[in-house]
């Protein structure tokens, strides 16, 4: 039954000769060791084929099935705490079988089916099932309660029930009889295509906030649950660094981590640290509630291209279920460039700077993929996708960015001279942007204080003037600025070195909670205040600045510990005590 | 079995067009012998039915389309490895050139490699003592890391790297278990002359292995150059167990050499005219370094490459930096004062230093260190570019101060002499006393604790 073999090879990208029956984007086995590929193109005289893997050594005359299903992933317990490549298959398992380099061909399972679960029944036979909706439960890790949920495009009545027990993936734990008479079979696993986003019953609005006690994020920056959100930056300012200050802190329920491209040692970091870093919420391993997708800038492009899919489609799984899920993708960049490389194989006409006409509308379908909605079970769920760009030459009018910039509301602009000076997070407060404040706003004001919003305003305010004098003080220097306008300059500095700078090393100071965040702007606002009244009386501002109380302001975010706001109060007293000694 | 192929159907730049082939697998290197004798490599890049598109690597130089026989060898370009290959002294294509015959393989090895599995590497953590100021405060570098050194034509980079050879300190390295993989791709006769003379005065030649691609050998070689060189140092690292230091120089030659083979094979160009997969190419290079779990040795790698133009947003070090786990800069003004190495602090970072250094590793006050010079040196450049404008006399106070650390801080710190091994606690109390002539209230990076021990202004 099988004539389909390899005629030419280019690279990743093989050709099979002649009409076949091969359906768009259906998932094949190619060569001799059962490479994995996919269909991208089908003409009466040939079918093209992206291959995952390797192609060296192919020879034309080796075979390719089909496997007459699109590339799909398999969505059971046992996803979390793992780590998959691009194609959702194990790399710890893949170490077992084939050891510290990765063989090509490699056949293992992408999930555990050995492993037996502690299976709670949720039906009973009669019961009337849609999809989408819950079965049965497992803890899948100490802090995540997995719920089966039926396949989507099935729905129909309970016909039979096994009792609650342990059960392995591919156990047959309830039958479900459809409305044809058909009867469907429910093991502790589904598979999902890739590249389709799962159905979901309604969209809601992105009205909370995803926290991430990143006080230039949280404060100035905010991103909604269900947001989307673009880090755009050179080598070297600290985009990684960010991701993993959000994967780590962030209010999310599940996080899911791409390394799309990105170096095989920064991998193993984030696999180090987060197996030691113990969730404040859970006091369990973050790896808990984490799972990771490893493909390396030297593993193969195509696989790079897909890994972004694998991870939107495991993220919407989880949110499925009812859960926060929050995705970071490092780096965007790097699987557009895979697209470029392969369309380049196909010899497509190329757009700007050699990539594809489709570039835009493929990031769009992508950052389409995140929201908060009502699930089919009726819950709320989000997927929040926080995606690293890497432009290049650190210009951001690349295509890359200027598209992405159109379909995420939140530009997180990383800026190589702080990096340079080495003020991190290095997100520049005058070219960043959020448009979710109208939508969060309202959130803060009821969850934290009206004075949070009004405060952030005044401090991007002052910003803002800063930014126009230090024009002026580039040109003529500082000295002839008149004491109101240096004060200004004096804030601004506390409000960068004291506030938006953040020390990710430091034991308080790398997760900040809201509080803490508004007890700061508070102070800092306070002083600026007073130091007015002093400016107006035209009392010099050197003899305020001899006061220390700016320096010690710069400090204070390590001084005073997260759990003890009533210092801040201390410093209030301090500062009126210390203004009134010269006024 | 052992077919002949007679001539070629199309020769385009270093590749030549074959018909009517039978079994041949992608990537499979060939075997074509010219009708007086001489006997050149290629390898398949392409292949449609029994079509072939195959890169010569010595060049298509005399090929005409009747005066060739072309064999398949069956297998993908290998690198032939054995313990004896220290020493010795390799062409660009991984053969032996110094005269002492053929190395007699242990096993044979696929140049290209395959990744490693992100699972079974082992987050690097213990550093390099160079001896250099500025890289082991600043930039420290990393057992298992890639660092490359971004320079341009007519910079000191070569003696920086034979610098960092000579005065290298790897934990756990000794006499036995160390040695240097050293490519050179397209650089000059004398220049490769000039490193073999510096290894041989710091008695460091016997743990050498050298590949030289020179500037006048074929191009197409180059491309194999890097891949041998870093096959030679896995087999090296993860079979010996050594830990394996891998200069490559000049990455530029190596990225004009892939430009070439690309246009030749009429593929549609990306930024600059270099291949859209340049990306993909360099990290599959660059990757290749690191420690892997169950193993001693490991693979740190510096690349060394010229910037065109000295500008580093050039998609060669714009790649390479995404790439690579920071970098080194090296500026011209400051060679052009005199200083040696020019090392430009503020574009250079090591990504691994943070879990290198501090308690255990070095002293535990290096990070708020490094981070205070950064911001302070940082500062010298905003009040020297003021100082351009309105004239260094007409600076305020502080701007002043600064202007004084910045010299300070170029002469005593940066600059340091070729033969100078500083310790690193002799590098940290250098970089304390220079803070110190810093006003207190200006080095916000550093707690007070800190400060008390050791801030002397």
């Amino acid at each position: 039954m099988n004539n389909n073999v390899i005629f030419g090879i280019n690279g990743p990208v093989i050709t099979v000769k002649g009409p076949t029956e091969f359906k768009m984007m259906e998932m094949v086995h190619v060569g001799k060791e059962n490479l994995v590929g996919e269909i991208i193109g089908v003409t009466e005289e040939y079918t093209t084929v992206q291959v995952y893997e390797e192609t060296t050594g192919l020879k034309p005359g080796d075979p390719v099935t089909g496997t007459g299903n699109p590339m799909n992933v398999l969505l059971g317990p046992g996803i979390l705490d793992n780590i998959f490549d691009g194609i959702e298959r194990p790399l710890k398992a893949i170490e077992e079988q084939s050891g510290a380099f990765i063989s090509r061909g490699s056949q293992v399972n992408s999930l555990d089916d050995q492993k037996e679960w502690d299976v709670t029944l949720k039906v009973k036979v009669g019961d009337k099932l849609n999809g989408g909706e819950i079965y049965a439960t497992l803890p899948e890790t100490q802090i995540i309660e997995h719920r089966l949920m039926v396949p989507p495009l099935i729905s129909g009545e309970v016909v039979e029930v096994k009792p609650d027990g342990k059960y392995r993936l591919f156990d047959v734990i309830a039958k479900i009889k459809d409305e044809y008479g058909v009867e469907h079979e429910l093991t502790l696993c589904q598979k999902w295509p890739i590249r389709t986003s799962r159905p979901i019953a309604d969209r809601l609005s992105t009205s909370i906030p995803l926290i991430t006690g990143q006080r230039v994020i949280d404060t100035m920056f905010p991103i909604a649950k269900g947001g989307a959100a673009a880090i755009p930056g050179g080598f070297g300012t600290g985009k990684t660094m960010t991701q993993h200050q959000l994967a780590k802190w962030c209010d999310a329920d599940i996080i899911v981590y791409v390394g799309c491209g990105e170096r095989g040692n920064e991998m193993s970091q984030v696999l180090d640290e987060f197996s030691e870093l113990i969730d404040p919420k859970s006091g369990r391993p973050m790896t808990d509630r984490t799972v990771l997708i490893a493909n390396t800038s030297n593993m193969p492009v195509a696989a790079r291209e897909a890994s972004i899919y694998t991870g939107i489609t495991l993220a919407e799984y989880y949110r499925d279920m009812g859960y926060d899920v929050a995705i970071m993708a490092d780096s965007t960049s790097r699987w557009a460039e895979a697209l470029r490389e392969i369309s380049g194989r196909l010899e497509e006409m190329p757009a700007e700077e050699g990539f594809p006409a489709y570039l835009p509308s493929r990031l769009a379908e992508f950052y389409e993929r995140a929201g908060r909605v009502k699930t089919l079970c009726s819950d709320n769920g989000s997927v929040t996708i926080i995606g690293a760009v890497s432009p290049q030459g650190s210009d951001f009018s690349e295509p890359v960015t200027q598209n992405t910039k159109r379909f995420t509301r939140c530009f997180w602009a990383l800026d190589k001279s702080l990096a340079y000076a080495r003020h991190y997070p290095a997100i520049n407060w005058m070219e960043s942007y959020s448009e979710y404040f109208n939508d969060i706003d309202p959130w803060f004001n009821e969850n934290v204080g009206t004075e949070f919003v009004e405060d952030r305003t005044r401090i991007s305010a002052l910003l803002q003037e800063e930014s126009s004098l230090m024009e002026i003080v580039k040109l003529i220097g500082s000295d002839v600025l008149p004491d109101d306008q240096k004060l200004v300059i004096e804030i601004a500095r506390i409000i960068r070195v004291g506030f938006l700078q953040q020390n990710a090393f430091h034991k308080d100071d790398t997760f900040v909670p809201l509080e803490k965040q508004l007890n700061m702007m508070r102070v800092i606002l306070h002083l600026y205040d007073r130091s007015k009244e002093v400016v107006a009386q035209e009392i010099p501002i050197s003899k305020l600045l001899a006061l220390g109380i700016f320096d010690k302001l710069n400090k204070m975010k390590y001084d005073i510990p997260n759990d003890k706001p009533e210092m801040f109060d201390d410093y209030i007293k301090e500062i009126d005590e210390k203004i009134n000694s010269i006024i | 079995m052992l077919i002949d192929y007679v001539g070629v159907k199309e020769i385009n730049g270093s590749l030549i067009v074959i018909d009517g082939v039978k079994g041949v697998s992608n990537e499979e290197i060939v075997d074509i012998r010219l009708d007086n004798g001489t006997v050149r490599q290629g390898r398949v890049v392409q292949i449609e039915g029994e079509r072939i598109v195959v890169q010569v690597f010595e060049g298509t130089r005399n090929i005409s389309l009747v005066n060739t026989k072309t064999r398949l060898t069956g297998h993908p370009m290998e690198q032939a490895l054995s313990p004896e290959i220290i020493g010795r002294v390799l062409d660009g294509a991984g053969r032996p050139i110094d005269g002492l015959g053929e190395i007699f393989p242990e096993k044979k090895a696929n140049i290209n490699g395959t990744p490693i599995n992100p699972v079974s590497r082992i987050y690097p953590t213990n550093y390099i003592n160079t001896g250099i100021s500025t890289i082991d405060t600043l930039m420290t570098l990393i057992r298992g890391q890639k660092l490359p050194i971004f320079s341009g034509s007519g910079m000191k980079h070569n003696d920086l790297a034979v610098q960092i050879v000579r005065q290298a300190r790897i934990s756990g390295a000794t006499e036995d278990n160390f040695c240097v993989v050293f490519a050179a791709m397209g650089v000059q006769k004398d220049v490769a002359e000039y490193f073999r003379k510096s290894f041989e005065e710091s008695g460091v030649l016997s743990h050498v292995v050298m590949l030289l691609n020179l500037s006048n050998d074929p191009i197409i070689e180059r491309i194999l150059t890097p891949r041998c060189a870093l096959t030679i140092a896995e087999y090296l690292a993860f079979d010996r167990d050594m830990h394996v230091l891998v200069i490559m120089t000049d990455m530029t030659s190596y990225a004009e050499a892939l430009r070439e083979f690309s246009s030749s094979k009429g593929e549609i160009p990306g930024r600059k005219g270099y291949p859209g997969y340049l990306y993909s190419d360099l990290a599959s290079l660059y990757e290749r370094a690191g420690m892997i779990k169950g193993h001693d040795g490991s693979v740190t790698q510096i690349p060394i490459l010229t910037m065109p133009n000295d500008d580093i947003t050039h998609p060669i070090p714009d790649l390479t930096g995404y790439i690579t786990e920071g970098q080194i800069t090296l500026d011209r003004t400051l060679q052009g004062q005199g200083y040696y190495p020019p090392v430009s602090v503020l574009p250079s970072l090591s990504r691994l230093m943070k879990d290198g250094i501090g308690e255990g590793f070095t002293r535990a006050d290096h990070q708020p260190l490094a981070n205070q010079l950064f911001a302070s040196y940082a500062k010298v450049i905003d009040a020297r570019s003021l100082a351009s404008v309105i004239g260094e006399e007409e600076l305020s106070p502080i701007d002043k101060k600064y202007m004084e650390f910045g010299k300070l801080f170029e002469t005593r710190f940066v600059n340091q002499g070729f033969t100078e091994n500083r310790d690193i606690s002799e590098s940290l109390d250098l970089g304390w006393e220079l803070l110190s002539t810093l006003p207190r209230s200006e080095l916000d990076r550093v707690d007070d604790e800190l400060l008390d021990k050791y801030y002397r202004g």
